[in-house]
């Protein structure tokens, strides 16, 4: 299991080293003037100066690139010389709406996943089950800016219109000023985000718990004399679980896309939105904090699966 | 009264092709700490009768009784099934490796089986008992390996684990469905010899599912023999292997050597066993039977008792003097020469799992 570990920590780094060689190799020694792109298009020849100076261009490529990853290895990833503030401190506060936004929309889709996976499991071709999978596909197929957009409509523009303005058309309303309104602002967003994940959880629940009911283990658990509500989760459930596992660290990555899309739509000013913000004013060190924020947010998750696949199957575990 | 009364039991399953009718009409007795051997080919109902009885299939249409001591399993309700299970009927499976949930300890599938029968048993105590059964069915160091996962166990030590838990709550009957099949010859003698010091300590009785000759040879009190989701012979067992008398079974026991102690399969019996959908009338061992005569395609052979004992019972129309039998079998030889059939020969099938 160390030795697991171990192995897994070090790929991890070396997959981030690479990504470091990579955004470095794409921002800094492209074939264009570093500097300028660095700046913004409205900055002075003055701050271009500055900037060539401070990122040590006239240095050799290797010292550079050195240079720019001890930075950011220490937490410096720069300045946004757009804004006048360091990147670390942009990304500070976008980071909470993002979390929010991830942590809330992936626990809706798991429990709505898993959950209608089981159901459907359960009585398969019944009526529930195909209106399930009707439900899910109906979802699946669908942009995530487009369901961002519909649910906007219908649950905020006509219920507002029709007097009841539960929901707010976009916005953060941070934890500190309260549960109920950030609640308020979150929801929406959430289910934008956990609805088309839903659907392929909802299908990959079903197809391996049908597989794994069937297994001797289930009928062993049956022929002992336990209660079926238990037989399905702590002993199908449980074996189900590896596959969905492994989908999720996946989906990690994937969300990245969907969370650019439903901050855009919901005016959230999460990381999404703000490298949205960044690519439009060519915030150079903005793109590359994200970036290199989210590579890292992506090999972290994986490691946590792979930690979790370990302690989810013992076979796993002792070898 | 016996432990088990299984009268007329019918299993059928809608399938795509129609309705397969997985047993038809089986008849048999468990008593008290006996016995009964189920033998007969792949595919002729065994597993799926047992495992009716104990409500474990599931999208069957089921009728027929089945009494166990006293109380009516057939249609009972999945809760009165359900505590039965485990706690009075153990059973256990042919395959070891997959029987056992891969993802909990031994120790922990076996205190759950104790608890979810009685709740007033501490966890503690459950795990006592669960190391005291695991070193009664002869696993070594029982008390560090509880907490060991399947995996960790050879399939001989997992199929011991499987008869530890069966036999926790002290059942008055083991279903044992192909208990050995998927071992190796000399872990199968051990695996046998936990299970038969088992029946002797708790006076358990067995229904014992096999193909192994051998098995019914050295288990069984009585054998049913099934072909075709039903009895074609009951016996005692000595009286099966030496004066049976449904030509299936002698077709079964046929190269079994005179002093009985091998360990053969099945005997391969020509041709194949019929189609267990839309089955036509008459005897359905008929198309490979080496004596069939006209009354065998028209009318289907009833259990009833031959050789004048009431423990005896076949479901053929021979008579009982045995003699008969050569002048049929010549006769249906005659026949097949003088009207030489276009069809290929039937193949030659091996019959085993
Ligand atoms: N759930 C089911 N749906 C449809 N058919 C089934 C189902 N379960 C079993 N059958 C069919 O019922 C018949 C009897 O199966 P069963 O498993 O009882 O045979 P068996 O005598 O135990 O054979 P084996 O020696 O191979 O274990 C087979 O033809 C099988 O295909
Ligand atoms: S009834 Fe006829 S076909 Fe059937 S086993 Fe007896 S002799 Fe053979
Ligand atoms: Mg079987």
């Amino acid at each position: 299991m160390a030795r697991f570990l171990l192995r897994r920590l070090a790929l991890g780094l070396l997959i981030m080293w690479l990504i470091s060689l990579a955004v470095f190799a794409l921002f800094f020694i492209a074939p264009n003037d570093v500097a300028r792109t660095l700046a913004g298009r409205q900055a002075t020849p003055e701050t271009v100066a500055l900037i060539s100076a401070r990122l040590g261009l006239d240095q050799p490529i290797w010292k550079q690139y050195l240079d720019f990853l001890g930075k950011a290895l220490h937490g410096d990833l720069g300045y946004d010389y757009y804004h006048q503030v360091p990147v670390t401190e942009i990304m500070a506060q976008a980071l909470p709406i993002t979390l929010s936004l991830v942590v809330g929309g992936a626990i809706i889709w798991l429990v709505m996943g898993v959950f209608n996976g089981v159901v459907s499991a359960i009585r398969p071709r019944s009526v529930t089950d195909r209106s399930l999978t009707a439900f899910a596909l109906f979802f699946y197929s669908m942009p995530t800016f487009f369901l961002g957009l519909l649910l906007l409509y219908f649950l905020y523009y006509q219920l507002t219109v029709a007097g009841y303005p539960i929901f707010p058309p976009g916005g953060y309303a941070p934890l500190s000023e309260g549960f109920g309104p950030w609640l308020q602002h979150m929801i929406l967003p959430w289910f934008t985000l956990a609805l088309v994940s839903a659907a392929t959880y909802t299908r990959l629940t079903r197809a391996s718990m049908l597989e794994v009911l069937g297994e001797d283990y289930v009928r062993t658990a049956r022929a002992k004399g336990i209660r079926e509500s238990r037989v399905i989760t702590r002993h199908a459930l449980r074996a189900a679980l590896t596959p969905i596992v492994t989908q999720f660290g996946i989906d990690v990555g994937a969300l990245v896309g969907g969370v650019v899309v439903t901050e855009t739509v919901f005016s959230l000013p999460g990381l999404g939105k703000t490298s949205i913000d960044a690519i439009n004013q060519q915030d150079l060190p903005v793109i590359i904090g994200i970036v290199l924020f989210a590579s890292l947010a992506v090999v972290v998750a994986n490691i946590v699966v792979d930690i979790f696949y370990a302690v989810l199957d013992p076979r796993v575990r002792l070898h | 009264m016996a432990l088990l009364e299984v009268r007329d039991l019918r299993v059928a399953f809608n399938t795509p092709d129609g309705v397969l009718e997985a047993v038809r009409g089986l008849s048999f007795d468990v008593d008290r700490g006996s016995t009964l051997a189920i033998v007969g080919e792949s595919g002729s109902g065994k597993s799926v009768a047992t495992q009716t009885i104990t409500g474990l299939t599931s999208g069957a249409r089921v009728s027929g009784s089945a009494r166990f001591d006293g109380t009516e399993l057939i249609g009972a309700s999945s809760e009165v099934l359900r505590t039965i299970r485990g706690a009075r009927i153990g059973m256990i499976f042919q395959d070891p490796l997959s029987s056992l949930h891969p993802y909990y300890t031994v120790g922990w599938q076996i205190v759950e089986m104790i608890r979810a029968h009685d709740r007033s048993v501490s966890t503690a105590a459950a795990r006592r008992r669960a190391a005291d059964l695991l070193g009664v069915v002869g696993i070594p160091h029982a008390r560090t390996r509880i907490d060991d996962y399947p995996h960790q166990f050879s399939g001989g030590m997992r199929q011991r684990v499987m008869i530890a838990m069966a036999m926790a709550l002290d059942p008055v009957l083991l279903i044992a469905d192909e208990p050995t099949t998927a071992l190796d010859v000399t872990v199968q003698a051990q695996v046998l010899a936990v299970m038969r010091r088992l029946q002797e300590d708790f006076g358990t009785a067995i229904i014992l599912i096999t193909h192994d000759l051998g098995v019914v040879a050295e288990m069984s009190d009585e054998v049913v023999v099934m072909y075709a989701g039903s009895a074609m012979e009951r016996a005692a067992r000595r009286t099966l292997f030496y004066a049976n008398h449904h030509p299936y079974s002698e077709g079964l026991l046929g190269s079994l050597p005179a002093r009985g102690g091998a360990r053969d399969r099945l005997t391969p019996i020509l041709g194949v066993p019929p189609s267990l959908i839309g089955l036509p009338a008459g005897c359905p061992f008929a198309p490979r039977c080496p004596y069939a005569f006209a009354r065998c395609w028209s009318e289907t052979p009833p259990l009833r008792m031959v050789f004048d004992d009431p423990a005896h019972t076949s479901a053929c129309w021979l008579t009982t003097v045995l003699g008969d039998r050569e002048s049929l079998r010549a006769a249906r030889v005659q026949r097949e020469l003088d009207q030489p059939r276009a069809s290929t020969p039937a193949p030659r099938v091996e019959v085993g799992p």
